[in-house]
């Protein structure tokens, strides 16, 4: 019985109703409180993880490294989208805004509190369940502003999400079906059955199962074709939420297909997971490539910066080189930290000039004195460029991919990096570093809306720094633990 | 080889999975968003009865509960407040597809003869399990997404979701019975804060452009 893992279910829940009930003050305590010690606690994992095979508790929760590695981005990201969110609403004026305020705390809590359940559930229907809740409590907090806007990405994200999610539970369905020819009609889909089994599950069911989980989870993850929903969204929820969506949301879905993948690999053999991984990768890397060279919203450029992303994860699982697993999954870590520091950085913008329109943005850096900076390293962080995390992931995925037979794949995947690359640090260094008129400075001023806006964007770039220069030897060894736990195929 | 003789329960399993069929047919071509409500909430009537036949044959108890559920909200609640939502508006016709009833129904039956026998073509031969329905039920699943697809009014695509979800219900009931129950709740769920989506899309977009087609639903893109 692992009381950690237990704890990690019950704080967030506690503190989701405890702030639906309190006034503002004690909500945001609260709140920061309940993601630090959320994400402290998913940390003490870290080294249980490597030395066990798995940490569990009861039959319902069951932690291996695969899911410490998604826990440790994603409770991160609620400990400092917590403190963020303290600077970035406003103080409530009236009852609209008190109530405004209590369903946003008591939203942010729920909506952590199913992604950190996502990865440590035992099974690939209680994963399900976890992802549904996610979309439940990210729909109404993308819909909370109550413009055209937000009601217009809401339905959007609303009806493809769940749409999305009807595909992935008919292949949570599927893969049942594969399941009663060894287990009998009536089994739970906990993983060690599953992966110890699988090699005896009819193959064609199981292709089928695994292409439906990466179509429907896809949905969620931003993959292309079924991405649609996600640029939407990620620009008209408020900037706290727009950073769970990106940093840690996409990556919770990530984990789901890994699932799928990896008892697929048992199953198939590693050829077909991966070509499928690949085929929706490159259409991801392609378009948001194209599309991040004509963004003209801060968000939206930060929302296909995601898609990128997402399709660079999927292709890193397409290679064959361990390295390049490695390197995939501490992507997931570094994206996290990077989108949710850029976003943070977006919020702050957004909030000192009222506009998401780069070309009305001018003089970010001399404006926002800290906010500013940290904003351009964030996207150079996020472009791959060193000393951060996602240079140094992005160099494993590709030396893995070169020493793949097929390194015409890493070759493209260079040059659709750089072209990203320049889409992203192009605009948003432009219209960050060219000097504001004197009008503008007049009438905004220098200085940091909010103290808290400040210690948020540090703390990310603190976290994708380190990753960067020296990843600490245990987060080395986990990351290892989890790549040699999506490689075994038999 | 001959195929022995399908049991009770794989018979009822397969009838009602071809109603449910039928209704999302009957759905792709009623030109009155009431009267798709109306079908769609015949259809989950229609659901409550295989998940009762199911509990009742497989002696799982728990999906009395599953059935009482969808009852009070697929057949009553969800319906209900489409109406209601409906009555407000002044609009009654589903918006006009850039198809017209003849072609629709015709991709719609070429897509579900595709997904019958895509799932036909995995060769399952089961006695305990009924693959006939599980065919079927995917072949519901894209008939919705052609109705989602095809209509550009936003009530639609919104009963085209809901219908999606009975589809994947009838697959879960028939081979996937033992299932954790949450599961389906989950979904159940999801409809309902669709709908509370919906009905906020509704207010928001209707006082200003008094229509419910998507087209007004443009403002994002790029």
């Amino acid at each position: 019985m692992n009381a950690v893992l237990i704890a990690i279910v019950v704080i967030p829940l506690v503190s989701t109703i405890v702030t639906w009930w309190t006034p503002l003050q004690a909500s945001r305590v609260v709140t920061v409180a309940s993601g630090i010690a959320v994400f402290v606690l998913s940390l003490t994992l870290v080294p249980s993880a490597t030395s066990h095979t798995f940490l569990a508790a009861g039959p319902a929760l069951r932690a291996d490294a695969l899911s410490v590695v998604f826990l440790v981005p994603t409770t991160f990201l609620y400990a400092t989208t917590a403190i963020f969110s303290v600077g970035y609403l406003h103080p409530p004026s009236g009852d609209a805004g008190k109530r405004y305020t209590r369903h946003f705390y008591a939203g942010l809590n729920a909506f952590c509190w199913a992604m950190a359940v996502a990865p440590i559930v035992n099974g690939l229907a209680l994963l399900w369940v976890a992802i549904e809740v996610t979309t439940v409590v990210s729909a109404l907090l993308v819909a909370i502003d109550d413009t055209d806007g937000a009601t217009e990405a809401a339905w959007k994200y609303v009806l493809l999400a769940s749409l999305g999610l009807g595909i992935a539970l008919l292949a949570t369905i599927v893969m049942y079906y594969a399941g009663t020819r060894v287990f009998g009609s009536s089994y739970d889909l906990s993983y060690p059955q599953l992966l110890a089994e699988a090699h005896r599950f009819p193959k064609d069911v199981v292709r089928l199962a695994d292409i439906l989980a990466v179509v429907g989870f896809g949905t969620k993850m931003g993959l292309v074709p079924v991405h649609t929903w996600l640029p939407d969204a990620h620009s008209e929820a408020p900037t706290p939420i727009s950073a769970l969506l990106s940093g840690a949301l996409l990556a919770t879905s990530f984990y789901a297909i890994l699932r799928f993948f990896q008892v697929s690999m048992r199953c198939l053999g590693p050829t077909y997971p991966r070509n499928v991984l690949l085929a929706f990768g490159l259409a991801s890397l392609v378009l948001a490539a194209l599309y991040l060279l004509s963004q003209r919203d801060l968000k939206r450029l930060l929302a296909y910066s995601s898609i990128e992303h997402m399709g660079i994860l999927a292709i890193g699982m397409s290679f064959s080189a361990p390295i390049a697993i490695v390197g995939v999954l501490l992507h997931v870590i570094a994206h996290g930290t990077a989108k949710g520091t850029a976003f943070f950085g977006a919020g702050s913008v957004v909030r000192k000039f009222k506009t998401k329109d780069l070309l009305r943005i001018r003089g970010g850096v001399a404006l926002l004195p800290w906010s500013g900076p940290i904003l351009v390293l964030a996207v150079l962080g996020l472009s791959a460029m060193p000393p951060f995390g996602i240079f140094r992931s992005e160099f494993l995925i590709v030396s893995g991919g070169l020493s793949d037979p097929h390194d015409a794949v890493a070759a493209i995947l260079v040059v659709l990096v750089t072209l990203a690359f320049f889409g992203l640090s192009w605009f948003t260094t432009e219209t960050m570093l060219t000097p504001a008129p004197a009008m503008l400075t007049a009438r905004l001023g220098r200085g940091e809306t909010s103290r808290f806006i400040v210690v948020a964007m540090v703390l990310g770039l603190v976290a994708l720094t380190v990753i960067g220069v020296h990843v600490p030897g245990q987060l080395s060894d986990l990351l290892h633990h989890a790549a040699s736990e999506l490689e075994v195929t038999r | 080889m001959a195929h022995p003789a399908p049991s009770t329960f794989t018979g009822a399993a397969d009838v009602i999975a071809v109603l449910v069929l039928l209704t999302e047919f009957a759905m792709l071509r009623a030109p009155l968003l009431r009267s798709q409500v109306r079908l769609y909430a015949f259809q989950s009537l229609v659901i409550t009865v295989l998940a009762i036949v199911v509990a009742a044959t497989r002696h799982i108890d728990e999906l009395y509960v599953l059935a009482a559920l969808s009852f009070v909200l697929k057949v009553v609640i969800v319906p209900k407040i489409v109406l209601r939502l409906l009555s407000n508006s002044e609009v009654a016709l589903a918006g006009s597809s850039a198809y017209g009833v003849a072609t629709m129904t015709l991709i719609a039956i070429a897509v579900s003869i595709f997904g019958f026998f895509s799932i036909g073509a995995l060769h399952l031969q089961s006695t305990a399990l009924p693959s006939t329905a599980l065919a079927i039920s995917v072949a519901v699943v894209l008939v919705a997404f052609v109705l989602i697809i095809l209509r550009s009014d936003v009530v639609s695509q919104a009963i085209g979701f809901f219908s999606l979800e009975n589809g994947v219900s009838v697959a879960s009931l028939v081979v996937a019975s033992g299932l954790p129950l949450i599961v389906d709740v989950a979904f159940l769920f999801d409809l309902l804060v669709a709908v509370v989506v919906f009905g906020v899309l509704m207010r928001v977009h209707q006082g200003r452009s008094k229509t419910l087609s998507t087209d007004s639903l443009d403002r994002l893109k790029g």
